[in-house]
């Protein structure tokens, strides 16, 4: 794809990342969500979704590009894939903290329209040991957890200032967690669901799919490398 | 002192209960209102949000008289009772019954009574039903996933139905065994043994509390609610309510419980209600109180789901916390 397009696909790439979000606003601003039974597990399960789809998509860049030199200039869009699935990692995380964890989001937006901000403070401690307790008892919290810490570190590194500061191996390697990161994401899915569930089976596969990808060409690059020199 | 014959729910129609031509033709009306519902649910796939579920449900409403177990929250909407369902006969997902329970067929339907009864039978739904009058009770309902609703349930105690199928007194517990039928149930998912099997201590089918249930919101059960007929036991989480019922067994030993098979870890064969027991996956102290609000508030879970003082009783003695 031609250079100069890349400021005009960026800028569609943005708003396809935005769907998802505009959505939920949309269907909060309708009603949509009040009418479902359960509109915090709506949300927890549409933020979670899309930050694995984004996630495998950054993943995506890399062996797609590879396969004809046109489509080298998608490594422009990687970045920003993976700071939307950061993005939509940590609006799981805050649904889960602020909606699923027992906050209560309307007695502390009354509170604080009122004039008592410490109200606040009141749920968090009313909920910080609910929070605590599934930290240390649940394993699909803390691999959660791991994952979201993995992207925080990445999209801290992300920018190109950064970069340079690391040097391109040292930022090479650190960014390899994206990895850990996704696979880390596909297990806190599984742990979550209940026996007989398959929804995560297709992400699972895609993901594996990339693993492999990536596996079959540094093998094929080894094979060659060492063709080359002998 | 009521003598009773035999063991049949036949034996006991008088002279006086026998239908009367205008309850006759209301069931004809029935049968009209349920080919509308058909139709109507075939159109409310296609155009959402085109007819009201409420419309097409108004000519099935039940007689129903009031209940003393009544509790007096806010109950669920019918449209959110109806539509967020674990049912995986017909799907995992939640939304999944409310789309693809419309390929069971509640009439005609039967219940075999089987094991340690004087006289096993195999009774009609509707001679079930009719067999007492149905009361309306609005009760909590908790799901082991820490959600919650309040729904209306129209039906009679089952110990009413128990005590006319006169089981032996060697039966200690009762197993429900529901409906599973491959050619209507295409979304049935591997990995279970199904049928769907649940099962109670004698004493607890026994309990007041304890409601065979043909309704819902003052009409026959919708299908991905547990049409035709399906227990309700309150103080327990909603897993142990077998749905689509087809088969009553009374055994001398604890039946076999499909969750419990599947995972003996997280679902106990006693499944009471209990915020000191965690699941692995989510602690139990609260739920998610589903009603007609935007945004479901947190609430703190009662033991025995609020039901302790009728109860409690029955399990004085037991280590809660290991027969979870």
């Amino acid at each position: 794809m031609p250079t100069r397009w890349i400021p005009w696909i960026k800028v569609l790439v943005h708003g396809a990342c935005l769907i998802p979000l505009l959505k939920l606003i949309e269907q909060y601003r309708s009603g949509e969500l009040g009418l479902m039974a359960d509109p915090v597990n709506w949300i927890t399960h549409q933020t979670g979704y899309w930050t694995l789809f984004l996630l495998l998509t950054s993943l995506a860049v890399t062996p797609v590009r590879r396969l004809h030199p046109k489509l080298g200039n998608l490594i422009r869009f990687r970045r920003m894939l993976g700071l939307y699935a950061f993005f939509y990692a940590t609006l799981h995380l805050a649904t889960y903290v602020f909606l699923f964890s027992g906050y209560d989001l309307p007695t502390v937006a009354a509170g604080v329209r009122a004039g008592h901000g410490g109200v606040v403070v009141e749920q968090w401690r009313v909920v910080w040991p609910t929070i605590l307790d599934d930290l240390k008892k649940r394993r699909f919290i803390q691999v959660g957890i791991l994952a979201w810490t993995l992207l925080l570190v990445l999209a801290v590194t992300s920018p190109t200032a950064v970069l340079r500061w690391m040097g391109g191996k040292a930022w090479r390697r650190v960014h390899t967690l994206v990895y850990a990161a996704a696979t880390a994401g596909c297990i806190h899915y599984w742990w979550l669901v209940k026996k007989g569930v398959r929804a995560p089976f297709p992400m699972t596969l895609v993901l594996a799919a990339l693993l492999l990808a990536r596996v079959a060409w540094s093998a094929r690059k080894r094979w060659r490398n060492r063709g080359a020199n002998g | 002192m009521v003598i009773r014959r035999g063991g049949s729910l036949q034996g006991r129609i008088a002279s006086s209960e026998i239908t009367p031509r205008e309850a006759f033709l209301n069931r004809r009306s029935f049968v009209a209102g349920a080919a509308a519902l058909g139709v109507g649910a075939l159109a409310m796939r296609q155009v959402p949000g085109l007819i009201h579920p409420d419309a097409v449900h108004a000519q099935q409403k039940l007689d129903t008289i009031a209940s003393k177990y009544t509790v007096p929250d806010a109950q669920t909407p019918f449209s959110k009772a109806t539509t967020y369902n674990n049912y995986y006969e017909f799907g995992t997902d939640k939304s999944d019954p409310a789309k693809n329970a419309h390929t069971l067929r509640p009439r005609p339907w039967t219940v075999q009574v089987a094991g340690l009864v004087k006289k096993p039978q195999t009774i009609d739904i509707d001679t079930m039903m009719k067999y007492r009058p149905l009361e309306s009770r609005v009760y909590r309902h908790r799901c082991v996933e820490a959600w919650s609703m309040v729904i209306p349930w129209d039906g009679y105690p089952l110990s009413e139905f128990i005590s006319a199928m006169q089981p032996l007194a060697s039966a200690k517990f009762v197993q429900f065994l529901s409906a599973s039928d491959n050619i209507n149930m295409p979304n049935k998912p591997g990995g279970f043994d199904w049928p769907y099997s649940e099962g109670l201590r004698l004493d607890e089918a026994m309990n007041p509390l304890c409601l065979l249930t043909f309704g819902c919101y003052g009409e026959l059960l919708p299908n991905q609610n547990g049409a035709p007929v399906r227990v309700v036991s309150p103080w327990k989480y909603g897993f142990k309510n077998a749905k689509a019922i087809v088969k009553i067994v009374f055994t001398d030993k604890q039946p076999r419980t499909l969750w419990n098979e599947i995972a003996p870890n997280e679902y106990g064969f006693y499944s009471n209600v209990n915020p000191t027991v965690d699941h692995p996956r989510w602690s139990q102290a609260h739920e998610r109180r589903i009603d007609s609000s935007a945004f479901p508030r947190t609430i703190p879970t009662l033991p025995f789901n609020g039901y302790a003082d009728q109860v409690a009783g029955m399990y004085a003695g037991m280590d809660l916390k290991k027969n979870f």
